[in-house]
């Protein structure tokens, strides 16, 4: 049997300063090296300073996760030399000696198959490494410290999972969740990344490191699965070693450095104290916590008999579900899913798209509000909402510059209608034995009018006038 | 003008106008250039002092609010951080290295108009009580040159001794504020942890270090105490102290208080010099109306063994930074992959601290932590215990400081070991976080001996007060220099 494992690092994007002191957790909009201070560049004499706000967002995730959560938490001290690291230490947490982390053995539910969560620990990101140089001779590292002591959570998954996709599923639906409790957008670069440990029937564990992307990771897998039968196939024996993901070639190289030799020597971090995490900080964070997705996904069919592939598609998204929540009444939330789901997503489906567009819930609800009522048809809407992303504008104003509102005056409507009879003989005639044909007809009164008349009120007059 | 003056008695002579802050620092510059070149407590000397000074005479003429220091001059460790200052920690490793940001102690001893006159000597990174491992050359002791200080704040002892300050800020990991205090006949305290903000103080064994004065009198300690101690959002091991004034009633006595003798820090390998003195500090003590009793302390002989344990472990991870690639001293990079390179830049250590960051890798590797670092962190936990049992019985516990005698310069050098075994009346105080202070009290042939009185956690301020009694009880010769 094929086991899987992950760990997956996820920073707090969303908190404002770093791990242990006041540099932006938001190290992205810095130039190189700005965003540090005594603290994060380990300078002699300076101490760490935890971030309170970071351990309750960590609980939170424990708590999401249904993690157990203990009522004391401790720091360790990972040693290895490494140049992004600048204490030549990482800050983290550990349960080798009781459980101390932010969250214990915890689990997910992708469909009907449960994976389990291991344990949750929250730990300083390091600097990032920058290689500069054409050949191997004359390469050299630059460092970047602007990262480092960012807060990040680290997830470790039992080897629950069997194939590529089923994790692919899980870190989609991990990311759903990080993003929707707000305590990191998983979008941004680098913001969530993960190792996978595999290991197939007979063989040993191989890791997997330095994969860039979820796709990747997919990917990865897919590959190290492959390479671990072909070598079984041969009576190969898969041996238990890190291997590094290249990039370049897609594929899973033996990375020659002993890391798996490396003793940590972990001990407790003197200079952070235990932290107690009060039933009373957990019973308040159960009450901030955001509705689940899940629960959000069965509101929306149960409340608004939205079809349950929409309600999954609005709720996993937090930017759609906020819009949604923010826009929908009682009467047109069906409408406002449908233009989210068929529409929107189309036109803003990257995040610069979505930073750059104007578009807000008040013209999502103007907007449904609008077709329901048959001031502009659906068809025009699109018009309309194209603008509205482009300039912000109010429908209203949208509706009269593009002139896209229905032709709903009856006698207006009745001329074309007799010019339509007029000139469609033999589908009036068809129309008096075949109501079908009438749509027909209808059809081509919208063509007259660029799609704006008001089709109920076509039907209606075309009825009259034909005699059926 | 008079340079040996209690701190208090500064403060006191700039106010009535006796003095002006200028004419003292000015004196005190003079002296540190008189006598430091035999003595060697000082490794830079604060260029702009006599400025800050006349800076601070002008604000009290003026009637401007001053600082409750008053220009005082005071000598700093190499291990604390004075932003654009030197702080070497007598390190050839960090001989370039110029702080960016003032250590807690520093700003907050700035806002009270204390002058800094210098950096002064230690033993490399403060692993040591002999100040002879300071990559710069040893401290010679003021009562005899040819002897150690101690260490290893050892510069800080020398320059209070010898009258270069009026008070010195020292660190203390397993004595090295109160082992140069005895040796040098100064007062040392070592406080509760978590009393004095260690941010900006360059870490040894961070789990176990405080930050400590050492000063001429037990009132001079107190008053450091008032300017230095207190909850830092920096320093998140610090406890909340609610601004406790450490002066106030420290007259009270010591009637009918309940002192522990440990049995344990009088026993083999004490000097018959230092013994008796012991003896005599209990007399001393009885006298002031305190019930003595001797007490056994059963862990205190594995103390020194789980003392280098956990030391050695935390300075092989707080001295891990030390790779030369972001300051340090000139090393070009040019021709080293990272290992390579790191692994000869800190070849710059010097030889007890490779001794003991070697130790600091084994002691808690994966195939040995049972065996060494977990046992030792075990010890602590039960001296920790046993203290707490002794403190339900008794107010104070007494002790020698040191069991022997100072030493001469290069006589132990040689015997880590018997070097270790110097500290083992001194470590229980910092594994168990207790508050300690030595106290002057004799001279044997010309060389100081102190005794050490321990308190229990968060009682400063009593200890402050037994040993104010104390030392009320002693008569010593001056130093001669």
């Amino acid at each position: 049997m094929t086991m899987i494992g992950l760990e997956i690092h996820c920073q707090l994007t969303n908190l404002n300063s770093k791990l242990f002191c006041s540099c932006k957790a938001n190290y992205r909009e810095f130039e190189i090296n700005e965003n540090i201070c005594p603290v994060c560049m380990g300078l002699p004499g300076s101490l760490p300073r935890l971030n309170q706000e970071a351990v309750k967002k960590a609980t939170l995730i424990a708590m999401a996760l249904n993690c157990t959560t203990p009522e004391k938490i401790a720091f360790f001290r990972k040693n290895y030399f490494y140049p992004d690291s600048p204490k030549n230490f990482q800050i983290t947490q550990l349960n080798i000696y009781g459980d101390t982390s932010v969250g214990g053995a915890g689990s997910i539910m992708i469909g009907d198959k449960k994976i389990r969560i291991t344990r949750i620990q929250l730990e300083e990101d390091p600097g990032r490494l920058i290689y500069e140089g054409s050949s191997s001779k004359n390469q050299i590292t630059l460092v970047d410290y602007n990262r480092a002591g960012t807060p990040l959570v680290e997830i470790v998954t039992e080897p629950d999972f069997e194939t590529p996709k089923e994790v692919r599923d899980f870190l989609n639906i991990l990311s759903d969740i990080l993003a929707n409790l707000g305590v990191a957008d998983p979008s941004l670069e680098g913001a969530m990344r993960a190792d996978a440990n595999v290991s197939i029937e007979g063989g040993k564990k191989v890791e997997i490191k330095n994969i860039g992307s979820f796709h990747d990771l997919e990917k990865a897998v897919h590959f190290e699965i492959t390479r671990q039968e072909s070598l079984h196939s041969r009576d190969i024996v898969i041996v238990q070693e890190t291997r590094h993901w290249d990039d370049r070639r897609k594929i899973t190289v033996s990375s020659r450095s002993k890391e798996e030799d490396l003793d940590y020597r972990y001990f407790l971090e003197g200079d952070i104290p235990w932290i107690r995490i009060d039933p009373e900080i957990r019973k308040k964070l159960q009450a901030e916590m955001p509705e689940s997705i899940n629960s959000k996904k069965e509101r929306y069919v149960s409340k608004y008999n939205i079809t349950s592939q929409v309600a999954d598609v609005l709720s996993s998204d937090k930017y759609y579900s906020n819009l949604f929540e923010d826009a929908h009444t009682e009467s047109n939330a069906k409408e406002v899913a449908n233009i989210i789901t068929t529409e929107l997503m189309g036109l803003v489906d990257t995040r610069e798209k979505r930073e750059a567009s104007k578009f807000t819930s008040v013209h999502l609800r103007e907007l449904a509000d609008a077709i329901q009522s048959g001031k502009v048809s659906r068809n025009s809407s699109k018009n309309a909402l194209h603008e509205i992303l482009k300039s912000g504008k109010d429908l209203s104003a949208v509706i009269a510059e593009l002139d896209l509102g229905n032709v709903s005056d009856e006698s207006e409507l009745s001329g074309i209608v007799a010019l339509v009879i007029s000139e469609e003989p033999q589908a009036v005639e068809q129309a008096k034995s075949n109501p079908q044909t009438i749509n027909y007809l209808a059809g081509k009164v919208m063509q007259k009018t660029k799609g704006k008349a008001d089709p109920a009120l076509t039907l209606d007059i075309l009825k009259k006038q034909i005699g059926v | 003008m008079n340079l040996k003056i209690s701190a208090l008695e500064y403060i006191q002579e700039i106010k009535t106008g006796n003095i002006s802050v200028e004419d003292f620092v000015a004196k005190t510059i003079e002296q540190i250039q008189n006598v430091d070149g035999k003595l060697h407590a000082f490794l830079s000397v604060n260029e702009e002092a006599i400025d800050q000074a006349r800076g601070i005479d002008k604000k009290i003429k003026s009637g401007g609010k001053v600082g409750s220091c008053f220009g005082m001059p005071i000598s700093i460790k190499d291990n604390i951080c004075i932003k654009n200052s030197k702080t070497t920690c007598a390190s050839k490793m960090l001989e370039n290295f110029i702080a960016p940001y003032d250590a807690t102690v520093i700003k907050k001893l700035k806002q009270q108009d204390a002058i800094f006159v210098g950096k002064v000597n230690m033993d490399e990174f403060a692993m040591g009580l002999s100040t002879e491992f300071s990559a710069f050359g040893p401290s010679k002791n003021p009562w005899d040159t040819d002897y150690v200080p101690g260490g290893s704040s050892g510069g800080s002892a020398v320059s209070v001794s010898a009258f270069e300050c009026v008070a010195s800020l020292g660190s203390d990991t397993g004595g090295s504020v109160r082992n140069p205090a005895s040796f040098c006949s100064t007062v040392g305290y070592k406080p509760t942890y978590g009393l004095i903000s260690r941010y900006g103080l360059i870490s040894y064994a961070n789990s176990i270090e405080q930050i400590g004065p050492l000063t001429r009198t037990v009132k001079d300690s107190a008053f450091m105490l008032n300017m230095i101690s207190g909850i830092d959002p920096n320093d998140n091991t610090t406890v909340d102290n609610k601004n406790e004034d450490y002066l106030s009633g420290i007259e009270s006595g010591i009637e009918g208080k309940r002192i522990g003798i440990i049995k344990e820090m009088i026993g083999d390998g004490i000097d018959p010099a230092v013994l008796s003195a012991t003896k005599d500090a209990i007399s001393k003590l009885e006298s002031l109306g305190a019930v003595c009793e001797e007490i056994s302390l059963d862990m205190v002989k594995y103390s020194v063994a789980a003392y280098y344990t956990i030391t050695a472990t935390e300075a092989g991870s707080n001295l891990a930074r030390y790779d030369n690639l972001r300051y340090g001293y000139d090393f070009p990079l040019e021709g080293y992959e990272f290992n390579s390179y790191i692994s000869k830049a800190r070849r710059n250590f010097g030889p007890e601290v490779t001794r003991r960051m070697i130790i600091g890798g084994f002691v808690p590797s994966a195939g040995h932590a049972g065996k060494y670092f977990l046992k030792a962190l075990k010890v602590k936990s039960k001296l920790i215990k046993e203290i707490n049992e002794a403190f339900k019985k008794f107010d104070f516990l007494v002790s020698p400081t040191v069991p022997i005698l100072p030493f001469k310069i290069g006589e132990k050098i040689d015997d880590p070991i018997s070097l270790f075994l110097v500290d083992i009346n001194t470590v229980t105080a910092n594994l168990t976080g207790k508050p300690a202070i030595s106290i002057p009290f004799a001279n044997s042939n010309g060389l100081p001996i102190g005794i050490q009185l321990m308190a229990d956690s968060m009682n400063d301020k009593s200890l402050l007060q037994a040993a104010y009694a104390l030392e009320q009880t002693v008569s010593l010769p001056e130093v001669p220099i």
